[in-house]
């Protein structure tokens, strides 16, 4: 199985899974820090509501846009 | 049903310019009854730029002495307003638009304002991020931007026991008497009309347009630009003429978010993103700040500004509706000039003289230029 790292722990994927639903079964399943300190997590699923945008390989992306790839670096608290 | 006094003034709308007409009539010792009806308006849409502008003298003198009193009003103000004296930058891309910059540069410090000329070179220095080959800028230090609708709710609750909210829609204004929607009737001494874009709907002879603007507004970054930039084609070509057009304008948030202007459409009352307009704005920007097409835009919404024949806001009583008085028409600077207005407004209410500072320019701002006998005499 392909793996990625969420945060420094590795997680394995099923191929067409996207880093959204690989975030929803790792650690505490947010996806960035708000402004204000909060965790926020992914909730729309279709790319509107702006709300899973994380850190992938240093770029800033929509957690539920985006499909895993082999070696994906994802940072939700940079 | 007529109720009895319901406040000595009501006013009608709790944005920027109601807010400060409240806070401003209750420092006088009048008790004010805030009406609003929380639809979408230019308070929440707007960029929040504390601007000085000089399309004429009056211009010049309201929108100085508003953001001298918006500057005086910062130290207490609380943190989520997000009040910055950050400057505004006009750039200028070639020696015609300079001209222009030593024009206003004249004229502004003419004024007493803090302004310097920039060459390019500093320019590039002082804003790293936008393209190389700008050809200088003007400065205006004393400019700001703020968040208005908390600066709005602030003004608002500064003397909680003087001025009352209730959220309501008035549907009728005869003098000093509204009517709301739920068939009840208020009067109070004097009705103050500041509802915006929505104040025609209860005075037929306001004369006033709706400019739809749309904005946009990235994700935080780290910090990449200090002033509020804005073209001075903004000025000399962009905004000129009656079509559709885009020029600009590009704050950074104090949270590190870049919030992007801006584009005027007449005669267009959708308030869905257009997003032809909207591409066209964000290509603009981009020509100015190349770094913005890497960043991501995660908001994108629309505003009207509520603009008179002359550019002008209308403040003072209205000339055939004794008890009426009105504060509308601010177009793009409801924001910056709330303050001054609240002033001025209140001074004529009150029957005290008008601010120094506006003496010299009140038929300027006075309803009575389209309103009533004199405006077609």
């Amino acid at each position: 199985m392909p793996e990625l790292s969420i945060d420094g722990q590795p997680f394995r994927f099923a191929q067409g899974t996207t880093v959204a639903a690989a975030l929803m079964s790792s650690g505490d399943r947010c996806s960035r820090t708000s402004v204000s300190g909060q965790r926020r997590a992914p909730l729309c699923g279709m790319g509107i509501c702006q709300e899973c945008r994380v850190n992938i390989d240093g770029l800033r992306r929509l957690a539920c846009q985006t499909i895993c790839r082999e070696g994906m670096q994802v940072q939700t608290r940079s | 049903m007529i109720q009895g006094h319901a406040a000595d003034v009501i006013i009608i709308g709790g944005g920027i310019i109601g807010a400060a007409c409240a806070n401003e009539l209750t420092s006088h010792g009048l008790d004010v009854l805030v009406l609003d009806c929380q639809r979408p308006a230019a308070t929440a849409a707007g960029m929040g730029h504390l601007v000085v502008l000089d399309h004429s003298p009056a211009e010049l003198a309201l929108g100085e002495y508003s953001v001298r009193l918006w500057r005086e009003l910062a130290p207490q103000m609380p943190d989520n307003c997000a009040m910055r004296n950050n400057g505004t930058l006009w750039l200028a891309c070639n020696e015609e638009e300079m001209a222009e910059a030593e024009r206003k540069h004249s004229a502004l410090s003419a004024f007493g304002l803090g302004c310097e000329l920039m060459t390019g070179e500093a320019l590039a220095h002082g804003e790293p991020s936008l393209r190389p080959g700008l050809f200088g800028a003007l400065k205006v230090s004393g400019d700001g931007i703020l968040y208005a609708p908390n600066a709005a709710r602030w003004l608002l609750q500064r003397q909680p026991e003087r001025v009352h909210q209730q959220q309501a829609q008035v549907v009728e204004v005869q003098g000093n008497r509204v009517l709301l929607a739920s068939g009840q009737w208020l009067k109070a001494t004097a009705v103050v009309l500041a509802s915006g874009i929505y104040a025609g709907e209860l005075c037929a002879d306001l004369p006033l347009q709706a400019k739809k603007g749309h904005l946009l507004i990235t994700d935080r970054y780290p910090a990449q630009i200090s002033h509020t930039l804005v073209e001075l084609g903004y000025v000399t070509s962009a905004h000129k003429g009656n079509g559709p057009s885009v020029a600009f304008n590009v704050q950074q948030r104090p949270t590190g978010q870049l919030f992007v202007g801006s584009s005027r459409q007449f005669d267009n009352h959708d308030p869905a993103v257009d997003a032809a307009m909207l591409g066209r704005m964000l290509r603009r920007a981009m020509e100015f700040l190349p770094g913005l097409g890497g960043l991501n835009g995660i908001r994108s919404w629309t505003g009207f500004r509520s603009a008179s024949p002359d550019g002008q806001p209308l403040i003072g009583e209205h000339p055939t509706q004794p008890g009426l008085w009105l504060a509308v028409g601010h177009e793009g600077l409801g924001v910056t000039t709330a303050t001054g207005t609240a002033k001025l407004l209140a001074a004529q209410l009150l029957r005290n003289p008008p601010p120094t500072a506006l003496q010299a320019h009140l038929n300027a701002y006075l309803p009575q230029r389209f309103i009533g006998a004199c405006a077609h005499a």
